[in-house]
């Protein structure tokens, strides 16, 4: 198929048509090359803490650096790229796509909210590593009020930026989904994703703000002394766990309900089948996103919170984990009977399944009462987040192999995209496996020294993380040679029937000529696969 | 496709979409001002409901009637502003820059009001936590005539004048091993004197409500400078709040002297309308909250 | 200078160092009365989610090998929704899910409740140390307790966030400055365990360490009764070298030279130290009282104003017990 000279990319030249475009594609792209630069250095520092953990003494860095680095680690991943990775960057490229639309409602603040996001982010970045702040992502009072340095200030203002341009951004979505959807595009002919990315931007609106207020709150309490949160001067720093949980709580759903929305296209798509119970995946991420609020409480099981109140948090813990099988039953039912081709998206959809699975089942432990006591602020901890935010990340980069080629109107290597995903969760499995084990025995998280009797468990932990960072350094290497190298891709390299396959790769800067008309997202019947072109072309 | 109005960005389809998702947007941006607030809300009522005496107590230095002043100022506002979004539809440009300026008069003037209780909260030492004088209780017009001289000999778990307070759980723990009040200058000015092991103030879900629980005017409760610490902070995060309302009103009141509003284009008007009644409603509900607790 | 967890294990301090499986590769054996319950919900929640993992991975497997087409292919087809399959697959989880809420929250119910009987012990945590106080008022730096009585833990921290962490008790419970959080056990076996600060608090938090000792029948009160009269079997200097280690001067305060958070004890008596104001001063007996009691007034330069005042915690018998262990650390001793 004969590629439309001028697309997105071809549109305008110049660096300055980058740095102050409103094209939601544009922009898309600098969130995904920001992002993957935020996920290199975090991934840096996960190494770095791996090999310090090599030995039980100190191995290369002394512990105040330790604690830097796991604060380093821990607020860029969540804060840089597991939170907006999925909506920022795919989100921004391909939800206009998929509602037939131009662009998103606001694309002036859009752009505002990216600038909002590279100015806080690099604010955040600096100031942790110039100010040595120590305190761990979570900013627990009173130490990082009382003890920590005062480079806690500016890094709090750069979380409070960030939360902004996720406000802004879930603005935007929300707008755009409510306004912009294409002639005949009902509520449920939307595709599964943009569900996802409703989900979170509900989310967002909701919670974000009260993310800021706490960082405000801690800053004004670091400066001035307010007292909300010290107890030596009549405050309750449990309360600021109270409001840092109710907006964190719901963000590990701002990340995962996303990751979800980009797996039922995954499932779906790669099974040429339709996806199973399109309402019921649509309500549970509603459902996810209602549930996500009332829960907060568990993170302070031990904190001295009253028995009834863990008590409520716990059984409203349990119910989050319904509306999540339903998910994973559903996709399953999608896979059956489906056409699948093993492609390397949905490698990434069958390792995020495997994966996200023990991360859900193993919160069971942590929402039960009696078991939750003995494996919190351990090792288990850490092993059962990694095993719930990697799975986005998986769901991140299958995502990102799935709308590649619309994205640069290339192919990448299936064959080596394949490779990198089987090394990087063969090593995502020996990494946090065995801190599950370490956990139960009891070795508490966040720790720099460690009883030797642990040593060798940390060690394979640390081969594995070692194969993680191999996986992908070969995924990076199949995208960096598609670049170079890669064949045209066709429209619909994949034989999807929602709307970004049906317009040109990569897409012109209007998006469509024509706005398609809407159908069924998932019925991909009309579609018929041209080994030519490498694609499918829907019959005629 | 045609386009009615060539001003209408390319990604909508008319002014009418356009003005939809505007609104749309703007909602949803008060919905998270709102809870940006309800943050502190949630702070106020946790602390109201675990140290009610602190907050009867702390109240009655605050000024009503200047309280009731800024009520009607912004209320002022409120009809000024609805009244200018009504002008700009109507396309009346004179009347919209007039209304508009009124505005932001008592915008202003509700600033002046509140600098002036500032001030007096300033001069008297009734500040947040750690810049709160105590003994500015005694010295400030207070309905009750008590002393901190007279208090701390009344009542032996009150709070040393330095507001650190020594009683809480450790007063009835039969383990505490000798609690004694720290230095009285060293508490506020050095924040690494922690207290002995065993001394620390109630916590607030600890299950153990404050001493007196009960409404007291007379004798200063322990931690009466929470209350101050979030009178602050609720006026405060409104009064940045009236400030950025300001500025949209101005940047408004700038356009609408250039002509760039008609009856069939006053969207930026209609949306910072909104944003100013949104800083006034909450300034209805810090009202009753703070100045009028009974 | 901080003992190193390291350090503190190797040297065999306490224990000796056991294998890490003993008893199952995933818990370390129960040694409380709570322990032998958790363990019970721990296991019932694991073969739940051993069941459920194995059917969705062998599901996901069948299906992909089955189903596997090249591309181009097309689906067989089948339903896209099936109302009885999806009220299966919500019902059933839904009553899995509120058995393990229930069984966990009865576990954790039985242990909420605190027997009127028991022994009582204060525990302070502080950066970067517990200290356990008895109820005759003596300090230690670990959890002494006798073994089949139930032992009431009376929790708050002098400065930050801490977490007293018993893996073998299962039992974990947060000192918080400015409240006090009750917790209780009781200890099935005697021995010594391992107990950790689980709760992030700044550079000594994986250092934070300390046993559990538990007494055979009989023993404990003569432990407590010989430890609490230390002062009165041992001299002065061999006092202060204890309170030195119970009550957190260690963790600051090195004997080999090196600089900790504070300068090290080692050749300090009698010497003259540059204060941050740039006055210098000998390090005598009246120095030595004003650093312990207002730490604020004179800094070593070099070192941060964060030592906490011991007003109204050590008696001035102490401090002199303390000064005179100062004297044998003097140059030339």
């Amino acid at each position: 198929m004969a590629h439309p000279s001028d697309n997105y990319l071809t549109h305008t030249r110049g660096i300055k048509s980058w740095l102050l475009t409103l094209d939601h594609k544009r922009i898309g792209i600098m969130y995904l090359v920001t992002i993957l630069g935020a996920f290199l250095l975090a991934g840096i520092f996960a190494l770095l803490i791996r090999t310090e953990l090599l030995t039980p003494g100190q191995t290369i860095v002394t512990a105040d650096t330790y604690n830097r680095l796991f604060t380093l680690h821990g607020a860029i991943m969540i804060f840089l790229f597991v939170i907006p990775g999925i909506p920022s960057a795919l989100g921004n490229f391909v939800l206009p796509l998929q509602l037939g639309a131009k662009d998103v409602a606001f694309p002036r603040l859009n752009l505002f909210s990216y600038y909002l996001f590279v100015f806080g982010a690099a604010l955040m970045v600096l100031s942790i590593i110039v100010g040595g702040v120590d305190t761990g992502w979570t900013f627990y009072t009173p130490y990082s009020t009382d003890k920590a340095r005062a480079g806690v200030i500016p890094v709090l203002t750069g979380v409070f930026l960030l939360g902004f341009s996720s406000i802004f951004t879930g603005l935007n979505f929300i707008v755009s989904i409510h306004k912009l959807r294409a002639p005949g595009m009902g509520w449920f002919r939307m595709p599964l994703f943009l569900w996802g990315l409703y989900a979170t931007a509900i989310m967002q609106i909701l919670a974000t703000p009260v993310l800021g207020i706490t960082l405000l709150l801690l800053i004004v309490e670091r400066v001035l002394g307010v007292g909300i949160f010290d107890p030596g001067l009549g405050g309750d720093p449990v309360l600021f766990q109270h409001f840092f949980w109710f907006y964190s709580h719901p963000a590990v759903y701002i990340m995962v309900l996303p990751a979800m929305g980009v797996i039922s296209e995954l499932v779906s798509v790669h099974s040429h089948k339709h996806i199973f119970s399109y309402k019921m995946i649509a309500w549970s991420s509603v459902a996810i996103a209602v549930f996500s609020f009332f829960v907060w409480g568990h993170h302070m099981f031990v904190s001295g919170q009253s028995a009834m109140a863990n008590m409520i948090f716990s059984a409203l813990t349990f119910s989050v984990a319904i509306p999540t099988a339903v998910k994973v039953f559903n996709w399953l039912a999608t896979m059956f009977r489906g056409a699948i081709t093993l492609t390397t998206p949905m490698c990434y959809a069958v390792a995020f399944l495997s994966l996200f699975a023990i991360g859900g089942l193993t919160g069971m432990f942590l929402g039960s009462l009696a078991t939750n006591v003995h494996v919190t602020d351990t090792y288990f901890v850490v092993a059962h987040f990694h095993f719930t935010m990697v799975p986005v990340g998986v769901a991140f980069i299958g995502g990102l192999y799935h709308w590649w080629p619309k994205i640069t109107g290339r192919m990448y290597s299936e064959k080596w995209g394949r490779i990198g995903c089987a090394v990087f969760v063969a090593g995502f499995y020996v990494t946090f496996v065995t801190q599950f084990i370490m956990g139960t025995h009891g070795m508490p998280r966040r720790s720099y020294h460690y009883l030797p009797e642990f040593t060798a468990l940390h060690q394979m932990s640390s081969a594995g993380a070692l194969a993680m960072a191999t996986g992908l350094f070969i995924a990076a290497g199949t995208f960096i040679h598609s670049l170079v190298k890669g064949l045209p891709a066709a429209a619909n390299p994949w034989g999807g029937a929602s709307f970004e396959w049906q317009c040109p790769s990569p897409p012109p800067h209007d998006n469509f000529t024509e706005t398609p008309p809407a159908g069924d997202p998932y019925d991909m019947s009309d579609w018929e696969y041209h080994p030519e072109i490498r694609g499918y072309v829907r019959k005629t | 496709m045609s386009r009615e109005d060539p001003r209408v960005p390319h990604h909508f389809e008319s002014a009418e979409q356009q003005t939809e998702s505007a609104r749309l947007g703007m909602w949803v941006f008060l919905a998270t001002e709102i809870l940006l607030f309800g943050g502190l809300f949630c702070a106020y009522s946790v602390y109201r409901a675990n140290h009610p005496d602190v907050f009867y107590y702390g109240t009655q230095f605050l000024d009503k009637h200047l309280g009731a002043l800024n009520t009607m100022v912004l209320i002022c506002s409120s009809f000024t502003m609805a009244w200018a979004v009504r002008c700009a539809q109507l396309g009346e440009r004179r009347a919209l820059m007039v209304l508009l300026s009124m505005t932001l008069l008592c915008a202003a003037l509700f600033l002046g009001v509140k600098a002036i209780e500032y001030r007096q909260k300033w001069k008297h030492g009734l500040l947040w936590a750690r810049k709160f004088r105590a003994e500015a209780l005694e010295r400030s017009p207070t309905k009750a005539g008590a002393t901190w001289a007279e208090t701390a000999s009344a009542k032996t778990t009150m709070a040393a004048p330095d507001g650190q307070p020594t009683s809480g759980p450790a007063a009835s723990n039969p383990l505490t091993t000798g609690t004694k009040a720290l230095a009285a200058t060293a508490a506020f000015e050095d924040r690494t004197s922690i207290p002995p092991a065993g001394t620390a103030p109630a916590g607030v879900v600890s299950g153990k409500k404050s001493s007196a629980a009960k409404p007291s005017e007379r004798t200063p409760p322990e931690n009466v400078q929470v209350f101050f610490s979030i009178y602050f902070l609720l006026t405060g995060l409104h009064g940045l709040h009236v400030i950025a309302g300001m500025l949209a009103i101005g940047w408004i009141l700038r356009r609408a002297r250039r002509g760039e509003f008609s009856s069939g284009n006053f969207l930026a008007v209609d949306l910072v309308g909104l944003y100013w009644h949104l800083v006034d409603i909450i300034w209805i509900y810090l009202f009753p909250l703070l100045y009028l607790i009974h | 200078m901080i003992a190193h967890a390291a350090d503190l294990a190797t040297s065999g301090s306490l224990i000796p160092e056991r294998p890490l499986f003993g008893s199952s590769l995933w818990l370390p054996p129960p040694a409380s009365t709570a322990a032998i319950e958790v363990d019970w919900v721990f296991q019932f929640i694991f073969w739940i989610d051993a069941f459920f993992f194995v059917l969705v991975t062998a599901l996901m497997i069948l299906f992909l090998w089955r189903y596997a087409r090249p591309r181009g292919a097309r689906a067989v087809g089948g339903p896209t929704h099936s109302t009885p399959l999806e009220i299966t697959w919500t019902v059933v989880p839904l009553f899995i899910v509120m058995a393990i809420f229930y069984e966990g929250f009865r576990t954790y119910m039985e242990s909420a409740v605190t027997p009127g009987n028991g022994y009582d012990v204060q525990v302070t945590g502080q950066q970067w140390k517990w200290m356990f106080t008895y109820p005759n008022g003596y300090v230690d730096e670990n959890l002494h307790v006798p073994v089949g009585r139930p032992i009431r833990l009376t929790l708050t921290s002098s400065d930050v966030i801490h977490s007293l962490y018993i893996p073998a008790f299962r039992l974990k419970k947060d000192a918080v400055p400015g409240r006090f959080n009750k917790e209780w056990f009781q200890a099935t076996q005697p021995g010594e365990y391992q107990i950790f600060c689980a709760e992030y608090c700044g550079t000594g938090h994986s250092d934070m360490l300390a046993k559990a000792i538990v007494h055979p029948p009989g023993e404990f009160e003569n432990w407590l009764e010989n430890a609490a009269s230390y002062a009165s079997r041992l001299s002065p200097a061999e006092a202060g070298e204890k309170i030195y280690h119970i009550r957190g001067c260690a963790q600051c305060h090195s004997l080999d030279g090196t600089a900790g958070t504070g300068p090290s004890f080692k050749g300090l008596w009698g010497s003259t130290v540059t204060m941050s104001d740039g006055l210098k001063v000998v390090v005598d007996e009246n120095y030595v009282r004003e650093s312990i009691l207002q730490p604020q007034a004179k800094v070593v330069a070099g070192f941060q104003p964060v030592m906490p005042t011991f007003q109204s915690r050590l008696k001035d018998q102490d401090i002199l017990d303390v000064i005179e262990f100062l004297k044998t650390l003097a140059p030339g001793r």
